[in-house]
């Protein structure tokens, strides 16, 4: 699904990836771990293609082509999809009218009949319900003055409805109290399926307590530094990554 | 004598007819009219005048204009337009170059406490009564384009409602430029009076054919009793050749409301200028202008806020979408006499620039005599957001969906304000129109 080789990327001229190797197979779920600064946020904005990141070195393939040649939009129609760590307020527009927006046009790219008002006022009915979120939250402006929780809960619709093949995830955790974060785990753990993967950027392991990985990864330096299964992130959880033998996280 | 503040500017043009206007003879409005008149032969503002630093109309004297000598009521139905409001029902007052056209106006949904005559009609039939209404309100104040108005305006109406009444349905006041005539200047002269604590939606739009030159002068004349409320909705879509100066004048009695929306879009150059008077305490305004411009157009609001006594509001958010070489203005000026204690006046400028060489120039004015007051303003003007356009491609929007649901959005905010729902709609259609053909 997604294969990243040796990827050197830098934001505003300043190195951020250093060599990052990452192999994510259909059906599986990773978890990229790491301390403040290690470049996990710089991960998700390369694979979306945001701008003032330059690739300098590497390759993102993803299902056969390559990412990097794709626009922002390209990228998304195809069905890369990342949950913003930081959801962006749109003043003056609905949530509703955008999210038919978005899904109508993911649908006509793939040659499909677009939704009707009334078609896609039923998806979103059953979608939400499970997220929690009121026909209220829908008329109102997207992201704007919604909670921590609210924005993280709509960035989980958005990508139900959406329906990507590669989800990724930048600390969708965080901010969240535990009773937010049971309603995210439980939208994620939802989408899992044999033909979806999903890399899980997170901070702390409290999340994956909820969403068990397929495999941990250890980001640091811009490069990951180690990898293994659900025991890495708990063996992070014991001794943080100081005791990995890396700089320790401001925030800790 | 023309002073450098001015440009001369011979109207109607030498050799130009001059049609009779309605009241000739009336000895106040001949009178008030050659004052108008005197004013009017020092020429236009020029941009020397502080006021009008930013918006030159050097092109505008530059044009010989004729009054228009007729009532056009020969006109097709096709040469009107289409009705933005069609939706909206209610009484219609339709003007075609300038004048009421009994043909195409209805009068029928008048109901009752409101009560709305033509201006020409006014004077032939009552014509006591016009003077009480223009005769005393000394319009000129020394506005330029105002002594325009009193000296030329050959129709316009007054609409009246009685106190307590509530108008459900809006009245509409449609200004169409007839094609065919141009040049073509006219000066209509709106009076509104809204009894004791009555309501009123009044819709006014301005409009005229793609091409051809023409200036529409309006004056509107508002003054709101105690309790009352007006929301006055203003559509400007008039063609590219078109010049459009308007003066808006409100008076508030104690706890009454005014309220203006204004969406702009048309002529070469346009500008809309509102000036509010508190003159009893309690009282608020909300002043909300959008505008859109493109290609070489020039869109001017102009605000002037007057607290003279304590215990008012105001509210000020103006929002432009300036592409390719369009040019904004906003000047907001807030005046706080010495007594008007407890004043809260707020304005807020905010402008969306789609290409790099659209400009808008904005100039705050806080004039502050009193001490206890909560006074603000504050100003953007940018690209739209990078992270914006961001976030919504990475939903798989192109980037042309995405700065128009941003450019709608910013926007629909203004317009959500409007509370009559087939004239929001109305609106909100318009600026979707304008995005679909620009963005």
């Amino acid at each position: 699904m997604l294969t990243i080789e040796n990827l050197h990327a830098t934001a505003d001229g300043k190195p951020i990836l250093n060599g990052l190797d990452l192999q994510v197979n259909a059906g599986e779920v990773h978890a990229v771990m790491g301390p403040n600064g290690s470049g996990k946020s710089t991960l998700s904005y390369v694979i979306a293609g945001r701008e003032g990141y330059d690739v300098t070195e590497g390759s993102i393939t993803y299902r056969g082509e390559d990412l990097l040649a794709m626009s922002v939009e390209e990228r998304a129609l195809s069905g890369v999809f990342l949950a913003f760590q930081y959801p962006v307020e749109i003043p003056g527009v609905g949530s509703a009218t955008f999210f038919k927006t978005a899904v109508n046009a993911a649908r006509k790219h793939r040659g499909e009949k677009e939704y009707d008002a009334m078609e896609f006022l039923k998806l979103v009915r059953e979608k939400r319900a499970a997220l929690g979120i009121d026909d209220g939250m829908m008329r109102r402006a997207l992201n704007v003055g919604f909670s921590g929780g609210e924005k993280k809960r709509n960035e989980m619709l958005q990508m139900a409805l959406l329906e990507p093949a590669l989800a990724i995830l930048d600390e969708t955790d965080s901010g969240l109290d535990i009773d937010a974060l049971k309603v995210v785990a439980g939208g994620i753990n939802g989408m899992r399926a044999p033909e979806r993967a999903m890399v899980v950027i997170t901070h702390y392991q409290r999340l994956l307590d909820h969403v068990v990985p397929d495999k941990v990864h250890v980001l640091s330096g811009g490069r990951i530094v180690r990898s293994g299964g659900r025991e890495l992130a708990l063996e992070l959880e014991r001794s943080g990554y100081a005791g990995l033998g890396l700089e320790p996280s401001a925030a800790a | 004598m023309a002073s450098r503040r001015t440009i001369p500017f011979e109207y109607p043009a030498p050799g130009a007819g001059t049609a009779a206007l309605p009241g000739a003879g009336l000895p106040w409005l001949d009178a008030l009219r050659a004052e108008g008149r005197r004013l009017s032969a020092d020429g236009l503002p020029s941009t020397r005048l502080e006021s009008w630093k930013y918006t030159s109309l050097a092109p505008l004297a530059a044009l010989d204009f004729e009054p228009p000598a007729a009532p056009a009521e020969a006109l097709g139905e096709a040469d009107l337009g289409l009705d933005a409001f069609a939706a909206a029902d209610g009484p219609l007052l339709v003007f075609v170059n300038g004048r009421l056209s009994a043909r195409y106006s209805r009068f029928d949904a008048l109901s009752q406490g409101l009560r709305i005559v033509g201006l020409a009609q006014g004077l032939a039939d009552d014509p006591a009564q016009v003077e009480t209404l223009i005769g005393g309100t000394a319009p000129l104040n020394g506005d330029p384009m105002a002594a325009f108005n009193t000296a030329f305006a050959a129709d316009g109406c007054i609409v009246e409602t009685e106190p307590g009444v509530d108008m459900e349905k809006p009245v509409r006041l449609r200004f169409v430029a007839a094609p065919g005539s141009e040049p073509l200047a006219y000066h209509p002269r709106v009076i509104v009076r809204l009894g004791a604590g009555s309501r009123l939606t009044l819709v006014e739009s301005h409009e005229g054919p793609a091409e051809g030159v023409t200036w529409s002068n309006p004056f509107v004349d508002v003054q709101v009793s105690e309790r009352a409320a007006l929301s006055h909705v203003k559509l400007q879509v008039e063609g590219e050749g078109a010049y459009h100066t308007a003066l808006t004048e409100a008076a508030l009695a104690g706890e009454g409301r005014y309220e203006s929306h204004l969406l702009a879009l048309g002529a070469r150059l346009a500008r809309h200028e509102i000036h509010v008077r508190f003159d009893g305490e309690g009282a608020r305004c909300d002043l909300r202008g959008g505008y859109l411009a493109r290609g070489s157009q020039h869109v001017d609001n102009t605000t002037v806020i007057n607290h003279a006594v304590p215990h008012c509001e105001s509210r000020e958010v103006y929002k432009g979408v300036l592409d390719d070489t369009a040019r904004g203005v906003f000047q907001g000026r807030i005046v706080v006499r010495k007594d008007a204690q407890k004043t809260d006046g707020h304005q807020l400028s905010r402008t969306l620039l789609l290409s790099p060489k659209a400009e808008i120039d904005t100039k705050p004015e806080l004039e502050i005599y009193a001490d206890d007051v909560k006074c603000s303003h504050g100003a953007t003007a940018g690209e739209p957001e990078a992270d914006q356009l961001f976030y919504l491609r990475s939903r798989g929007l192109d980037r042309r969906t995405a700065l128009a649901l941003i450019v709608e959005g910013f926007m629909g905010e203004l317009l959500d304000e409007i509370g009559d729902e087939p004239v929001r709609a109305a609106m909100a259609a318009r600026v979707a129109e304008w995005i679909g053909e620009a963005v």
